[in-house]
């Protein structure tokens, strides 16, 4: 039909820890895609973007891993993934991880130029405007540190927000500062990153919002983790489950239902 | 082999190279006698009045008194008149440079003049800056037998004369003036460029003035 | 230095406990980058400033050989020594040779963290010389017999309170019996009990900030005037600094001066930038008859050319660890040596063995902002993840971690097993954590479950629920 034809063909990088833990953010992420005029594949092929390996030092399984990535999403015009760890990994490090294989660097930097992380996607690409969207809710916003420092994703989620009817957004203080996840380090280093996202909850926590958002799951599995373990009360969604409508849903480590 | 050329041929391997040609070592030098200037502020390019204005303003900033005379003649009377203000010992440590030494002190008797480096005791300084720089509130001492950077360290208050012909905007500036004032690209001794009285912040990070040097800086504009 | 960076976790878990260090270093966090950040909102030019001053000191290290053979020519027309020292010992036995030379029985220091790498304090004491800070916080920790936490604010991780103490332990021989809680009346005591001993000092050791080749000039940067009390009263003044300080001239300088202090503690420029250029001249009645320069290698050359050479452009300004969230938490002494921070991080396995400090750079949750910081734009995450490379190709990194990893991976390569086991997974651990959504406890992996509750997979995998409505939706 010539609907299905006019629509761009985008490809979900689902990241793995959406795929395993929070299937939801998935599928905002599919609607908000298909609310400005996307046709969503999930390529079958795809496990993870694989930052554990390259932040633990493994290079090889790392290169591995980025080829296999490369070649899954080989031919999709764009790339989607709902994480500015995992987009920024694909558009930074791997170019990076290939600098010394002429034709894998190319096929790495192509990858890379299609590849955006879902809010920036959405806003700057799509010129996507949230409408009929309620969320009753004071929300504040957690800025990972790829999407503020390596993809520049700052502007973006706040300005979709803005739009929602009912939403309040409430910043917090001392944006810039680390949540304490950094992969594999809040695991190793776990007493440290206790101080860190404590210190990343009390700020969140000040602000009196209801809801904590951020874009990036891992962040957010960390700080939920840490309110619960403190005893806190605050709800914590992705960002694209608040654009998608989708905001009702448990939030992470909430009880069921 | 000495550490000398220990140093220098482990560069060089480590650069996988020899020692840089002639040709090479040519564009290095020439890159150094060019004083080639990298991007200057521009908040520093402006008129001359308008650099005195923007030194006083950050030195004011920093903590440092500014004030201003039409000619060097006032000097005597208007550090008699500061120190009396500052409720200051009226011994002063001057350097025996011309354009501080040679002032008109007799018209102040009741204040001691002492020519000469610092010391221990001094509790006011006076000497003469060579220059000024706008874009920081910076001033210029230059060491010479008759101005000894010890003046501007000792004494626990410290009085600087700055003739504002000497004023610049930037740095680059400043480099460009002391090259050509001396006639060669040779440095005194010792060159301080000085940005307010002495402090500290390494107790709690509190602010405190006068942790060595002064404990106060004072300027005086000629002109 | 006593290198204690195997410790690291034992260090931090001590400096987590400790009240005091948590407000000085908030603090720090606090007053410095607020500051940083308002000099560099002052300055349009500012960011590119830090590109220049990057490609200045990239141009330096490219051309190494040449300016330090300039720089010694430099020192040499002026009447001053240049002492070449490929090692650590070199530099100590160079100094000390001057020292006796010099007859010296005290010697006042500026701060330097080169004398600090060197241990400088503790082998003149063992050769009977007494060295004496005056860098009022290196003065306080000398005092307390610590190394410095900070390389801008060596003291940082003092109170007042203990000051206090330590000043009326030490101070009374001077006459000071009372104890002083006043912060501004500490720091007079200071000032009038160092006065003295600048004026009887034998030899001024101070550092460098910059080594300028054009003049053969030296460059200290204090806000104290420590550094040039200490440098103009005694006899002799011996200059201390590594051999990545030189910079081409003095327009290149001034440069480099513009992002150092607004990157360091937020001033648009230190109080006193000082430039010493050999010894006394004939006629001048101050400043020292002797000038040397001790030009110290200790490992730096064979960085040249490798993955660690852009760490040399490292200015020491102290921006990354005061904007470092693990610094923040851990404070500047649980790194274990010299270099704290994210550039104590990155250069520390370089000057002490990765073995010896290999938690430092995996102690780092990638977060970025000292790159971002850095007025040279040293891509300090980008040195950390090469000594993670480093350690798992030389298996050195723990076997448990390294195994995980490649377990991790050998799942993440084969696409159709990792979805075999992330849906057992995934159902596993949603069945484990029942209605409440999350699990407190694992059966492996403390780490996670030590400090928080781990959040619930929602039941089947994305991949498992799209394959099905893929199917639905034929």
């Amino acid at each position: 039909m010539s609907e299905n034809t006019e629509k761009i063909e985008v490809a979900l990088f689902v990241t793995c820890l959406v795929d395993i833990n929070r299937p939801s953010v998935g599928f905002a992420a599919v609607k908000l895609l298909e609310q400005t005029g996307c046709r969503v594949v999930v390529p079958d092929a795809q496990t993870c973007c694989g930052q554990p390996a390259y932040n633990s030092g493994d290079r090889r399984s790392t290169k591995q891993i980025a080829g296999d990535v490369i070649s899954a999403f080989k031919g999709y015009r764009y790339v989607i993934a709902p994480s500015g760890s995992c987009a920024g990994m694909i558009r930074k490090h791997y170019p990076e991880l290939f600098a010394d294989d002429p034709d894998m660097l190319l096929e790495a930097q192509d990858l890379a130029n299609r590849t955006y992380e879902l809010v920036s996607f959405l806003k700057d690409v799509r010129n996507f405007e949230t409408n009929d969207v309620h969320f009753d809710q004071k929300v504040t916003y957690h800025d990972s540190c790829s999407n503020l420092r390596e993809m520049k994703v700052v502007e973006q989620p706040r300005e979709l927000m803005k739009n929602i009817n009912g939403l309040e957004l409430i910043e917090a203080e001392d944006r810039e500062a680390c949540c304490g996840f950094g992969g594999t380090f809040c695991i190793k280093y776990s007493e440290i990153s206790e101080e860190m996202v404590d210190r990343k909850i009390d700020h969140l926590k000040a602000t009196g919002a209801d809801v904590i958002s951020a874009g990036d799951l891992g962040c957010l599995m960390n700080i939920a983790g840490r309110l619960y373990r403190r005893g806190e009360n605050m709800k914590v969604l992705h960002i694209a489950e608040i654009l998608a409508g989708m905001g009702d849903v448990p939030g992470i480590g909430e009880e069921r239902r | 082999m000495d550490s000398r050329e220990k140093i220098l041929s482990r560069i060089r391997s480590q650069k996988g190279r020899d020692v840089l040609s002639k040709s090479e070592q040519d564009i290095l030098a020439r890159r150094i006698q060019a004083h080639k200037r990298n991007l200057v502020p521009k908040r520093s390019q402006i008129p001359p009045e308008d650099q005195i204005a923007l030194f006083t303003e950050k030195m004011t900033e920093l903590l440092t008194t500014v004030e201003r005379v039409e000619s060097s003649s006032q000097i005597p009377e208007r550090i008699k008149a500061y120190l009396a203000a500052k409720n200051l010992p009226s011994r002063i440590k001057v350097s025996p440079s011309p354009l501080v030494a040679n002032l008109p002190w007799e018209e102040v008797p009741t204040l001691e003049i002492v020519t000469g480096a610092g010391a221990e005791e001094d509790e006011v300084g006076l000497s003469p800056a060579f220059s000024a720089i706008a874009e920081s509130g910076t001033l210029m001492m230059v060491s010479g037998p008759d101005t000894p950077s010890t003046v501007n360290f000792l004494p626990e208050n410290h009085i600087v004369v700055v003739d504002v012909k000497t004023m610049c905007g930037s740095y680059e500036e400043a480099w460009d003036l002391l090259r050509s004032g001396r006639g060669t690209d040779d440095m005194p001794r010792t060159v301080n460029l000085i940005s307010g009285p002495s402090r500290t912040a390494d107790i709690e990070q509190r602010l405190i003035m006068g942790a060595h040097g002064p404990k106060s800086l004072h300027v005086i504009l000629v002109g | 230095m006593q290198v204690t960076s195997r410790q690291f976790k034992e260090n931090s878990h001590k400096a987590l406990q400790d009240e005091e260090l948590r407000a000085a270093l908030n603090r720090v966090k606090q007053g410095f980058t607020t500051k940083r950040r308002e000099a560099a909102d002052a300055l349009p030019e500012f960011e590119q400033l830090r590109d220049q001053a990057r490609d200045i000191k990239n141009h330096v290290l490219e051309n190494l050989d040449y300016y330090l053979e300039y720089f010694e020519s430099r020192v040499k027309d002026q009447g001053g020594h240049v002492h070449w020292c490929s090692t650590h010992k070199d530099a100590k036995d160079a100094i000390l040779k001057i020292c006796k030379d010099a007859g010296a029985k005290t010697v006042t220091k500026g701060k330097s963290m080169i004398t600090e790498e060197l241990a400088l304090n503790k082998f003149l004491e063992a050769q009977g010389i007494e060295p004496i800070e005056t860098d009022l916080g290196e003065y306080i920790i000398q005092l307390a017999d610590e190394p410095p936490s900070h390389i801008i604010g060596p003291a940082v991780h003092k109170t007042r309170e203990q000051v206090t103490e330590l000043f009326h332990e030490h101070h009374q021989k001077y006459g000071y019996t009372e104890r002083e809680e006043d912060a501004e009346k500490l720091v007079g005591e200071a000032r009038a009990v160092l006065r003295h001993k600048y004026v009887t000092a034998d030899v001024g050791i101070t550092g460098a900030n910059f080594l300028v080749a054009e003049t053969g000039s030296t460059v200290i940067v204090t806000n104290e005037g420590n550094g040039d009390l200490t440098q103009s009263l005694p006899k002799t003044h011996i200059v201390v600094a590594s051999l990545e300080k030189v910079i081409p001239t003095l327009e290149d300088v001034s440069t480099v001066m513009r992002v150092l202090a607004r990157s360091a503690t937020g001033q648009e420029m230190s109080v006193y930038t000082t430039f010493s250029t050999g010894p006394r001249r004939k006629d001048d009645i101050d400043g020292p008859e002797n000038f040397h320069v001790i030009l110290l290698d200790g490992g730096r050359s064979e960085m040249i050319g490798t993955e660690l050479q852009e760490l040399l452009r490292c200015i020491r300004c102290g921006a990354c660890m005061n904007h470092c969230p693990v610094y923040h938490a851990v404070g500047g002494h649980s790194y274990g040596w010299v270099y704290p921070g994210p550039i104590g991080a990155a250069l520390n396995p370089q000057m002490v063995g990765l073995e010896e400090a290999l938690h430092l750079p995996n102690a780092s949750s990638f977060c970025g902002r000292c790159e971002e910081v850095c007025p040279v734009r040293i891509p300090l995450p980008k040195i950390l993840r090469h000594w993670r490379e480093k350690a798992f190709e030389q298996q050195i990194a723990p076997k448990p971690d390294r195994w995980g990893i490649e377990l991790w991976g050998f799942f993440a390569k084969r696409p159709g097993l990792y979805r075999q086991v992330t849906k057992i997974a995934a159902k596993m651990l949603s069945l484990m954590a029942g209605k409440e959504g999350r699990l407190k406890k694992l059966p492996f992996n403390n780490g996670w479950t030590r400090v928080r509750d781990l959040p619930a997979p929602q039941g089947e995998t994305f991949m498992q629920q799209w394959q099905k409505k893929q199917k639905r939706e034929g």
